[in-house]
């Protein structure tokens, strides 16, 4: 199990490098989702198999649709240029530095949490179930409110006044 | 061992029938158009399969100048994989499965959500518009109704108390869950179409607009593994429509359960032919307005509905 | 929605309808005489060619499939030197039999006429002549019309009198 282990964090730390730093937007994209189907397996090894499916159906499968299907219609290779403008050495202080910092956090978290032993029980998806809605009821449906505000967002902007005339007629009312 | 013989076995079946519905839709549809389909190769035209196979061996295997080539060569196979993989968690028979997984339902959803890439990818690593605007209406289609799809599972999923297929037709031995399931399955069948972009909902090819859609730019084998792939997928979810909410390989026992399950999954099969004999293409957005106003409601009360009914009996 | 289970269950009833395909290499259709098919150039009772070479096909062709060569044997009657329809352009429309004054230029009832090379489909004139009359049996140009050649002088044709001798005062 654990060279499976290994294996999969190792895809999915290369395939993530990769994704930062390829030049091709849907070959970086593509490597994202490989890392996110990495990662998949990784929680799968850790005995969280309905987390692994849903990393697959939500990330991998969904999320990752849209970005490609937006990036597919953006002409890629104008943006390198602007690309090449903003990154020059000093627009990197702030943002490293700010990495740099949750670096470290990230490095305190985990000696801390060292000792908190994982995936020694199966977590079945009913156990995450009963979890979601009892102890974590009032994150999901703060989540719902939130999903619900994208959803009239988007009705709103998708939605068409009923045209009863045909286009061309209608502009010659109104230039007359 | 054992498992090795059930992967040859569900390899075995689920190519030969893939390939073999390759003329069995041609005869089918003759059948109902009323014309006679391929007959000359073979006895009744069985080795057409064969010859449409060397075909397309044959075939010069372009990869366009234009393309973007790595992904222009994955996309293909993407597709099968993804489609096979799902065959594992199919259960053949009471002991016929690869891999008996407990979150079967969600391997099989996360692995039809993976083949939109093939798709969409393919459309646009062939750098041409037709194949573009396949695949722009190809990753629209299916992430809607990939949505409805998982939706109207889960009535089954209530039901049986379990992700797992095996646990699913266990589940159903006092009764097929087409009955109580009667919405979910409406909503899945139709989803399994637009999902394995079959006619009628072959928008994303929809040859009459888009010379081929997506593959317009695909040859040879390549194509063949898109066009296997189709048949593949029809395969799926005809598996699975019988394996959700038609019992599975539950049946008399005069016969072994195998036989059951590739009895329903083939009349299923015969099924998705008739529609596309018979149904024409809707447009693009009656497509989308049809599953985003009647799907989703449907789907959203058939989960409320069983919920409210199975705790009101527990 | 019904309308649509409605057309599925009609599909599904032709099953048990009958097909419609003709199997055709093994399966003739049935081809009426008057079918306008591969062209044929014919000969009169006599076995003579019954083209007078007047062009007149030629000139009715609407795609120009049509080329030929008049000439006159000893006699005076007129022939073709060479007669080529190319096939590969020729249309089938039948406009080059209307126009023939003589019959000699007939459409049979015969379409199967596939070739691997392209200059297989530019017939001459000795692949179109056949032996026979054609459709329009006992008939032959030059008894038919008024004017004299070596093989027949004046009057002698099938519905002619004999030509008045004007310096004669009997009826
Ligand atoms: S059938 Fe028509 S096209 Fe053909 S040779 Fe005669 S006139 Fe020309
Ligand atoms: S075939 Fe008929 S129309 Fe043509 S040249 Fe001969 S006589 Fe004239």
């Amino acid at each position: 199990m654990n060279i499976f282990f290994y294996i999969a964090a190792t895809v999915a730390i290369i395939s993530t490098i990769m994704a930062i730093s390829g030049r091709n937007a849907i070959h970086a994209l593509l490597f994202l989702i490989l890392s996110f189907l990495a990662i998949s397996v990784v929680f799968y090894l850790l005995d969280a198999p309905f987390i692994a499916a849903l990393e697959v159906i939500i990330y991998a499968g969904a999320i990752m649709v849209l970005f490609i299907f937006v990036t597919m219609m953006l002409n890629v290779g104008l943006e390198r240029k602007m690309e090449n403008k903003w990154l020059n050495p000093r627009m990197w202080i702030v943002p490293g530095l700010l990495a740099a910092i949750l670096l470290f956090d990230l490095i305190l978290a985990l000696k801390v949490s060292r000792t908190i032993p994982v995936g020694n029980q199966v977590i079945q998806p009913k156990q995450v179930g009963i979890s979601l809605f009892s102890t974590y009821l009032l994150a999901v449906e703060m989540t719902a409110i939130l999903l619900m505000t994208g959803v009239i967002g988007a009705y709103h902007l998708g939605s068409q006044k009923k045209k009863v005339m045909h286009r061309f007629l209608e502009k010659k009312i109104k230039t007359c | 061992m054992k498992e090795a013989l059930n992967i040859a076995g569900v390899l075995f079946i689920a190519l030969t029938i893939a390939a073999g519905l390759i003329w069995v839709e041609r005869r089918l549809l003759s059948v109902w158009q009323d014309r006679l389909g391929p007959n000359r190769v073979g006895p009744f035209g069985l080795f057409q399969v064969i010859a449409d196979t060397i075909k397309l061996f044959f075939k010069e295997d372009w990869v366009p100048s234009f393309s973007d080539r790595p992904v222009f060569i994955m996309a293909p196979g993407i597709l099968i994989i993804t489609i096979l993989l799902t065959f594992a968690v199919i259960p053949f028979g009471p002991d016929f499965i690869v891999f008996d997984s407990n979150i079967g339902i969600l391997f099989f959803l996360g692995n039809s959500s993976l083949g939109v890439y093939s798709i969409v990818l393919g459309g646009w690593a062939s750098n041409n518009k037709y194949s573009l605007i396949g695949a722009m209406r190809a990753s629209a289609q299916m992430l809607t109704y990939e949505v409805f799809m998982g939706l109207s599972l889960m009535g089954v999923v209530m039901m049986a108390d379990s992700f797992s297929f095996n646990a699913i037709v266990e589940a159903q031995k006092g009764g097929w869950f087409i009955v109580p399931q009667f919405i979910g399955f409406i909503v899945f069948f139709i989803a399994g179409l637009a999902e394995t972009h079959r006619l009628p909902f072959d928008i994303p090819e929809s040859e009459g607009e888009l010379v081929a859609g997506y593959h317009s730019e695909y040859s040879g084998m390549k194509f063949g593994m898109f066009f296997v792939g189709e048949y593949l997928g029809i395969t799926l979810i005809s598996a699975l429509i019988a394996t959700l909410f038609f019992g599975g390989w539950l049946g008399p026992s005069f016969l072994p359960p195998v036989f059951w399950f590739l009895l329903k999954t083939f009349f299923f099969i015969c099924m998705f032919i008739l529609l596309r004999a018979s149904l024409p293409r809707p447009r693009y957005d009656q497509l989308m307005k049809f599953g985003w106003k009647v799907l989703l409601p449907l789907s959203l009360g058939n989960i409320l509905i069983t919920g409210a009914v199975l705790i009101f009996f527990k | 929605m019904l309308s649509i289970l409605r057309t599925i269950w009609l599909t599904f009833l032709h099953i048990f309808h009958k097909t419609e395909t003709v199997e055709y290499p093994e399966v003739k259709p049935y081809l009426p005489p008057r079918y306008r098919g591969r062209i044929i150039l014919t000969r009169d009772k006599e076995g003579e060619e019954r083209c007078v070479a007047c062009y007149l096909c030629a000139s009715a062709c609407p795609v120009d499939c049509i080329s030929l060569q008049a000439t006159e044997d000893e006699s005076g009657r007129r022939y073709p030197e060479f007669f080529r329809i190319n096939f590969s352009r020729c249309i089938f429309c039948g406009f080059c039999e209307e126009a023939c004054p003589t019959y000699a230029i007939q459409l049979i009832p015969d379409f199967e006429m596939g070739e691997y090379d392209r200059q297989n489909m530019v017939y001459e004139k000795e692949h179109l002549l056949i032996s026979g009359q054609g459709k329009y049996p006992d008939y032959n140009f030059y008894k038919n019309a008024g004017v004299s050649i070596g093989v027949k002088g004046k009057g002698e044709g099938d519905h002619e009198e004999k030509p008045l001798d004007l310096k004669d005062l009997m009826p």
